[in-house]
């Protein structure tokens, strides 16, 4: 008794010690510098960027209509963009997964080398800039780019074909880098997914549509939400892109915060935005999973 | 012949990853008839899963045909047979409680709620689950997921039930309640059961008719009793129950009574109405068939045991009598009976009479 006693309380010890690097590494870099953000947030801007030490809740004002009259104006063009940059991000979560879901039944259902391969092609875009990869999209998509001319040598277009800033080519953009993080979770769900369970559902009588439904999504729903909170997050926030492919004409709250930043120098501003998405992000997703964690806790696992 | 189930020269081959290709089924015929439970037997890879996958339409025939009551089912989609299966694992659905699981083919055939349910019941009461409903399949005994898997097909009234080794994942005790379970069930809801199964004991304890199948072949189509009695050739003597077989050429015929002489020169009295002197025969005797001690129209062989194997209920004798295999003899033994008498290096007679041994072709004597 005595003894497991010891060893519980040594086991204790040893795992302190080993998550005492990450507790360190999370608090230095994650903890303190978001704690920096909330107290600058509450902070009035300085004519010249820097902050004065006074309360001042209206960076907060001015994003969701309280400003402080006369000196600062709500705007609702935060709102606008904000409400386009939500849009987007969703449209990224739909094309990602539009493209990764069958993808990933296709992969799942080659073997040996070839299956390797095309995992090794899904990753190696990791390899290679971002921005030059982007930058790539910006000559295929402008006016007198590939695909434009492509279209108009086969006569389906006359005049060059515009695609550039717009909300569709940030989309492209979008789905382009974040596919293969929608990919790889929905593939290593599918890959998982006993084929005997659809040939069970066959036999039961059930039409492919009916499998696909009642069988396959909900199986592979844990990679279908994982994949997509892990393309929703990034989209939302992302400023290369849009900066890139949609110019001045796309903005998203990823640029605005950008700007504020490091044009205008406005921290507090830039901090109070950043914040607000933040909270957005993490009460839409704690509703997710206090809602999935509910339903787990009634059977299954 | 009843016309119900016929499975004619039926040949799969596949694709072996190596660019091969392997002949699962070999110009397999079946007649399988109504009401019946029919046995699939044979060793692992020998094509019984791929058999059903045909029966049940997962898989084309490349040769042959099936009918069901003089239909073919060739063009008939998987799910659209009135057939079900029990899958080897089962295949219960994951994520739906076991009344979702027995309901899924009624749900996907939009039958009407009441009528649903009240079927579900009586297919959950049928396999003794009756109260289970609401439990997931994870918070079930092997057992129990075998029984849902069952009420699961069986809720759709099939003509046909295939079951593929569905007693292979359960121990023992479980495997031969759940034999008599299935049989009573195949009985009361008066269907044909294609039940495969590589443990012969299995399928002789349960079926009405047992097909033994070696490399993609019927080797014998018959009832229990004659399999195990009568083997058709020497790989169903050696599959099923234990065997002796003796391997001969018949030097002399005298009614039915031929003598067969072995390779080494020893002599053997068999009894059949087949072969001719000149011809290679094989004669299949049964360990219970071997006895210690004998009558006087009994023959004998001398012999000397190698090996005494106790098994609980009786002594399994490995002894050599100089023809080429030791022979297997069961020996009762009695408690507090002297088994030195028959420890290792004993020499002991054997007795058997010729009509027990049952003699087929061998190739190559
Ligand atoms: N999809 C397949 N591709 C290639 N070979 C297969 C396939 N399915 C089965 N086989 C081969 O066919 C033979 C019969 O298999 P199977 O019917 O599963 O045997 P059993 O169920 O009697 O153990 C085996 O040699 C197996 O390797
Ligand atoms: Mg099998």
């Amino acid at each position: 008794m005595a003894e497991t006693g010891a060893t519980a309380s040594r086991n204790r010890r040893t795992l302190i010690l080993l998550l005492a690097p990450l507790t360190i590494l999370l608090g230095v870099f994650f903890l303190i510098p978001l704690g920096i953000m909330v107290v600058y947030s509450f902070l009035e801007p300085g004519l010249y960027g820097g902050v004065e030490w006074n309360w001042y809740p209206y960076n907060y004002g001015r994003l969701i209509g309280w400003p402080l009259n006369d000196y600062e104006v709500f705007d609702p063009i935060y709102l606008k963009i904000f409400l386009n940059s939500l849009q987007i991000a969703l449209m990224t979560v739909a094309g990602t997964l539009l493209l990764s879901y069958p993808a990933a039944f296709w992969v799942a259902s080659m073997k040996g080398p070839r299956k390797s391969l095309v995992l090794f092609l899904v990753a190696l875009p990791f390899f290679a800039n971002m921005l030059v990869r982007i930058y790539a999209w910006l000559l295929l998509l402008r006016p007198t780019g590939f695909l434009s001319t492509l279209l108009e040598s086969t006569g389906l277009i006359i005049e060059p074909l515009d695609l550039l800033f717009t909300n569709f080519s940030v989309i492209v953009g979008m789905v382009y880098v974040l596919t293969p993080f929608m990919f790889l979770p929905i593939y290593a769900n599918v890959e998982k997914l006993d084929y005997s369970l659809v040939r069970a559902s066959r036999d039961l009588g059930a039409t492919n549509v009916q499998t696909l439904w009642r069988i396959i999504l909900p199986l592979t729903a844990p990679g279908i939400i994982g994949g997509s909170v892990i393309v929703f997050i990034p989209a939302l926030g992302n400023f290369i892109v849009p900066s890139l492919l949609g110019g001045s004409k796309v903005q998203m709250t990823g640029n605005l915060i950008e700007r504020s930043f490091l044009q205008s120098r406005d921290w507090p501003f830039g901090a109070a935005l950043a914040l607000l998405i933040m909270a957005f992000v993490v009460v839409l997703f704690s509703l997710q999973f206090s809602r999935q964690s509910k339903s787990e806790g009634q059977g299954t696992r | 012949m009843d016309g119900f189930l016929q499975i004619r020269s039926a040949t799969k081959m596949y694709r072996t990853p190596e660019g091969g290709s392997i002949r699962a089924l070999d110009d397999v015929t079946l007649h399988i008839r109504s009401n019946e439970l029919i046995s699939l037997l044979g060793p692992s890879g020998c094509g019984k899963t791929t058999l059903l996958k045909c029966i049940a339409g997962f898989e084309d025939l490349d040769h042959g045909d099936i009918t069901l009551t003089g239909q073919s089912l060739t063009r008939i989609p998987a799910h659209r047979r009135p057939f079900n299966t029990v899958f080897q694992n089962y295949a219960l659905f994951p994520h739906l409680t076991v009344e979702r699981n027995v309901a899924y083919g009624l749900d996907v055939a939009h039958v009407e709620r009441k009528e649903r349910t009240r079927r579900v019941g009586e297919a959950l009461e049928q396999v003794g689950l009756a109260g289970f409903g609401a439990r997931m399949p994870n918070q079930l005994s092997g057992g129990q997921q075998q029984r849902v898997a069952v009420a699961r097909s069986l809720v759709l009234k099939p003509k046909v039930l295939l079951l593929d080794e569905p007693l292979s994942a359960l121990d023992r005790k479980m495997r031969e309640s759940m034999q008599i379970e299935l049989k009573s069930l195949q009985h009361s809801v008066g269907i044909t059961f294609i039940f495969v199964t590589h443990d012969q004991e299995e399928a002789l304890s349960m079926s009405d008719r047992v097909a033994v199948l070696a490399s993609g072949k019927v080797q014998q189509l018959a009832s229990p009793k004659e399999i195990y009695d009568e083997p058709q050739n020497e790989f169903v003597a050696n599959f099923v129950g234990t065997s002796n077989i003796f391997k001969g050429k018949v030097i002399a015929k005298e009614g039915r009574t031929l003598t067969l002489k072995t390779a080494n020169g020893r002599e053997l009295a068999v009894a059949s109405d087949r072969f001719g002197v000149g011809d290679d025969a094989c004669a299949v005797l049964r360990p219970e068939h071997l006895k210690l001690s004998g009558e006087a129209r009994d023959r004998a062989i001398k012999g000397t045991v190698t090996q005494s194997v106790f098994v609980g209920s009786e002594m399994h004798l490995h002894v050599d009598v100089g023809l080429g295999r030791t022979a297997v003899v069961r020996h009762r033994h009695n408690k507090g009976s002297t088994e030195a008498a028959y420890g290792p290096g004993a020499d002991v007679t054997l007795y058997y009479t010729p009509e027990a041994a049952h003699v087929i072709e061998c190739k190559g004597a």
